[in-house]
């Protein structure tokens, strides 16, 4: 086995171990954490990908930004495990079947898309991750959709603002 | 040597760098608990320590040891796991960021060269900023597992102020890296090493200023250091801890503080450049090792001027340091980019 898909396993163990942590943890501000370790094996896969700077800006924007709100907001929140209301038998199981009929969906989806059949993913070559590269087709064959994001992202902004003003 | 592909020799080399690093920097912050003490007594007219060995120079391994004697205590109710992870978490990401600066140019043994610098990744500085980013995990957790209003609150304020000032330091950088078109720290250096060429304080003197404003925030240094303001906290998010990981959050500090100068000597004044002088000139190897030394010594400059500013400055008010952060360093840092923008597109026209 080469190196790469060494820690190709050992990441994605760790990755999946974790999110299934995100889940069974009483506490929430575990939970939390746990998501953290998660986005962080998230960061690593981009890394073997070679995709740089996806792999930062992953880390910047979810470990470092959202989940520390996410904490901000748990934290003073203070949930209890008694003050969560406790749910009837059938309500968890129609949640779990909901939930696995989505899974299988989506899996078999993914397996038989046309763009997914005989690709593999191409382990520490490749260069389209990098930042320069990245750059330049955002800002020339992508032009248009980045500058949609980004009145979205402003909008949010503006959104965001407004609903914080409202006294 | 290779086994699985893996240059081993080379992962030896950067293993022992590594090593000399962390343990330089754990040395030099040992002694800015020092240097912070006599700085502080020389500006109140006092003497400072001077007990410990001649001048007191061995005070900081009596505190150190001091520190691990001290009885250990964690409290009843808080989390035992999460009130250790805490001060863990500041130290490794106090000590991480070392990883992309480089320290110094290659050393050459024979046939061998050694960079002085662990790896030099194309995405440097952003990786700083991850970093930087995640070090509000180490106050929040100590804050909260603490089990303690005043460390709550003081975590709160920690972490706010962290990702306020962190945008500014980002918006400002932004103007920097137009102008350089690299992320890479190590050709940062090398653009501002390049004979003819100035360093980057004097293309972006104002970036630099609100960069270090951010930093002295970052670090949680007077006058911004709201999260341990003892007369309103008490002792702020550190209050529940004692023995080593008490120290372990004080030292993170003086830790940052050295790496946080370390980046600015980097960006803005040359790095290991030596100021009027042409280094290929010089062998190699001397070249290295007199760049390292005024690399160093920019670095003791800073935090000297660190110091300086905790024991003149009174500490900000809570909505003081807000207004600052939000009001007035981020449109300023936006007009930076703004003006750096227009003038490197005037350049390309003409």
């Amino acid at each position: 086995m080469e190196p790469t898909e060494i820690l190709f396993w050992i990441i994605s163990g760790i990755a999946i171990f974790s999110a299934l942590m995100v889940l069974l943890s009483k506490n929430p501000v575990y939970s939390v954490l746990w998501l953290i370790v998660v986005f962080f094996c998230i960061t690593n896969h981009y890394i073997l990908l070679n995709a740089q700077f996806l792999a930062i800006v992953n880390m910047i924007v979810y470990a470092g930004a959202i989940m520390v709100l996410f904490l901000f907001v748990i934290m003073l929140m203070n949930l209890n495990t008694i003050s969560e209301p406790r749910r009837t038998l059938w309500v968890r199981l129609a949640g779990v079947v909901s939930g696995g009929l989505l899974l299988t969906v989506i899996i078999s989806t993914v397996r038989s898309a046309v763009d997914m059949n005989d690709k593999k993913a191409l382990m520490s070559t490749g260069d389209i991750g990098l930042i320069q590269n990245l750059g330049k087709v955002l800002f020339t064959s992508y032009a248009i959709p980045f500058e949609i994001s980004s009145i979205l992202f402003l909008s949010a902004m503006v959104g965001a603002v407004v609903i914080g003003k409202k006294e | 040597m290779t086994l699985l592909t893996i240059d081993w020799m080379f992962l030896l080399q950067k293993l022992i760098l590594i090593a000399v690093i962390i343990t330089v920097s754990l040395v030099i912050a040992m002694y800015a608990t020092y240097a912070e003490r006599k700085i502080a007594a020389i500006m109140q007219d006092r003497r400072g320590p001077n007990r410990a060995g001649p001048f007191g120079i061995l005070q900081p391994l009596a505190d150190g040891l001091k520190l691990f004697f001290k009885e250990e205590i964690i409290p009843n109710s808080s989390s035992k796991f999460l009130f250790i992870l805490g001060p863990s978490l500041a130290m490794l990401t106090a000590m991480m960021t070392c990883a992309v600066i480089p320290w110094g140019n290659k050393l050459e043994f024979g046939e061998t060269s050694i960079s002085l610098q662990i790896a030099d990744i194309n995405i440097g500085m952003l990786y700083v900023f991850a970093i930087v980013s995640l070090g509000v995990y180490g106050i929040m957790i100590g804050g909260w597992s603490s089990n303690n209003k005043f460390s709550l609150l003081a975590a709160l304020r920690g972490a706010s102020q962290v990702i306020s000032y962190e945008l500014a330091m980002g918006l400002s950088l932004i103007a920097l890296l137009m102008m350089t078109g690299n992320l890479s720290l190590r050709s940062i250096v090398d653009q501002q090493m390049a004979v003819g060429s100035l360093w980057n304080i004097a293309y972006q003197p104002l970036g630099f200023l609100i960069f270090f404003i951010c930093a002295l925030a970052e670090c949680n240094r007077a006058p911004f250091d709201l999260p341990e303001a003892e007369n309103e906290l008490n002792m702020g998010y550190h209050q529940e801890y004692s023995s080593m990981k008490l120290g372990f959050f004080l030292f993170a500090e003086y830790i940052n503080m050295f790496i946080s100068s370390a980046i600015m000597a980097t960006l803005f004044f040359g790095g290991y450049d030596i100021p009027f002088l042409d280094e290929k000139t010089l062998s190699p190897n001397l070249a290295a090792i007199l760049g390292l030394g005024a690399f160093m010594t920019k670095i003791f400059i800073f935090i000297f001027i660190f110091m300086w500013i905790r024991w003149t400055l009174p500490r900000f008010r809570y909505d003081q340091l807000m207004d600052l952060g939000w009001k007035k360093l981020i449109p300023l840092a936006l007009a930076n980019m703004l003006v750096t923008g227009a003038v490197i597109l005037w350049q390309m026209k003409g």
